[in-house]
């Protein structure tokens, strides 16, 4: 039976932490890998626009001497015609190995895991979860700290919509002597749902308005953008896109050694002036994003390289 | 009023007075073809006023999501004129169909025919979520 992943939840820390290895090794040993996945054909179905995410399961899929087929909007798709997710899945698993899917609807890649013969990897369903987004994180948190335990996560923006976010603290939980510090505007504040976890295993947190009073505090700064496609309504949007701008002056606040993310792309939360600093993480992390997807690739497909 | 004991069959008893024909509905009792008894407002010690169901007929039925529909319900099981068993129903692990997801944002807003699955996420707090999106009932 084919291993879909819909959530991060659906992966162990053990599972987690193997990958994180086997994607540093992918990165130290490249050539080691880029046969791995000869013959087999990885289906990028995205329902709605991406760039790093298709692009980086694709190039992912190529480096690994792997095919790629696929559509990248749903207006290119017989989901235009009004085909079911389920009847699309059926038949694209005729043809592919292996199924990245995007779609605006929450939990649309679960009903893909129903009905597919081939692993799905959820890349993002709305606003609800990104594993893969997840997995790049945590392994840019590893390879910029070191380690993922005992440090101080400030998650900044729109932490309501933000499924990255969700996700990201689902998975941080799981570490020892991690501490969050959650940053938004009253009206962005993290849905009561992915604060269950934080209550349950007694992780510490706290809520500020304020990014200039905690930022002294934090070992990484994950920004994140207010998306104008979670709003219904225009004017919201408009009233809280510029809530943080994360600027030069205020990063002579943060400490030397911290380690800003951002899942990209960026509107205007991040000042370009600040992309030159090398406390800025967010390409690199853009960057790890196609290798840790490389070894979730391998894993669904239990491929040994 | 009387209305005879059965034999070997279920009594659905202690349904909260009203509710009897969204259960009857719910359990597709119409397209039976033994006989069954709908009792509205009887009087109730404990209750003031309840409804009953009798089926009289030892079916195979699924009960279980009689437990988020009322968790008070009382099921009886009745063989050879005597009560073997009973019960309330426990909160099933999923609910199928009974309530609609209705988060705008949920895969089942525009696929119509998608099952809407909520499943137990809380057993103390009785809380259930949408199995594909994770919204609340309401």
């Amino acid at each position: 039976m084919a291993r879909h992943i819909t959530a991060i939840t659906d992966l162990t820390t053990g599972e987690i932490d193997e990958l994180i290895t086997k994607a540093r090794d992918i990165i130290n040993h490249p050539d080691r890998y880029q046969d791995a996945c000869r013959r087999k054909k990885l289906a990028t179905l995205f329902y709605e626009p991406s760039t790093r995410t298709r692009l980086s399961f694709e190039a992912a899929m190529i480096e690994l001497g792997g095919h790629v087929l696929g559509f990248s909007e749903a207006a290119s798709s017989s989901a235009a015609k009004g085909e079911s997710v389920a009847d699309t899945v059926r038949t694209v698993c005729c043809y592919a190995d292996i199924i990245a899917m995007r779609h605006p609807k929450e939990g649309a890649p679960t009903v893909a895991s129903l009905h597919a013969t081939v692993p799905v990897i959820n890349a993002g369903d709305g606003g609800h979860n990104h594993p893969t987004q997840t997995l790049t994180d945590l392994l840019t948190i590893q390879m910029e700290k070191g380690r993922l335990g005992n440090m101080t996560v400030g998650l900044c923006g729109d932490l309501k919509f933000g499924r990255t976010v969700h996700s990201l603290i689902t998975a941080m939980c799981r570490y020892p002597g991690v501490n969050f510090v959650l940053i938004s505007p009253e009206e962005l504040k993290v849905p009561s749902y992915v604060k269950i976890p934080l209550k349950k295993d007694s992780v510490p947190y706290t809520q500020t308005t304020s990014l200039t009073e905690v930022l002294p505090d934090l070992d990484i700064l994950y920004m994140t953008r207010v998306q104008r496609e979670r709003f219904f309504n225009e004017d919201d949007y408009i009233r809280l896109k510029d809530s943080y701008i994360l600027t030069p002056e205020k990063m002579e606040l943060a400490k030397k050694d911290l380690s800003v993310l951002h899942p990209l792309p960026r509107v205007n939360e991040i000042s370009v002036a600040i992309d030159q600093d090398p406390r800025a993480c967010y390409f690199r992390q853009a960057l790890y994003g196609k290798f840790i997807r490389m070894a979730l690739i391998l894993k669904l497909l239990e491929v040994d390289a | 009023m009387n209305i005879d004991s059965i034999n070997n069959g279920i009594v659905i008893d202690h349904i909260k007075a009203g509710m009897a024909m969204k259960i009857y509905d719910f359990l597709e009792l119409g397209a039976l073809d033994c006989p069954v008894a709908i009792i509205k407002n009887a009087m109730s010690n404990k209750m003031g006023k309840k409804d009953i169901i009798k089926i009289d007929s030892q079916l195979n039925l699924d009960l279980n999501a009689l437990g988020y529909i009322d968790p008070e319900i009382t099921i009886n099981i009745i063989k050879d004129g005597v009560r073997i068993k009973k019960y309330h129903p426990e909160l099933p692990e999923t609910i199928t169909n009974i309530i609609r997801c209705k988060n705008p944002r949920c895969i089942t807003s525009i696929e119509q025919e998608l099952p809407h699955v909520f499943k137990l996420v809380d057993r103390e707090k009785d809380e259930y979520r949408c199995m594909y999106c994770e919204s609340k009932p309401n």
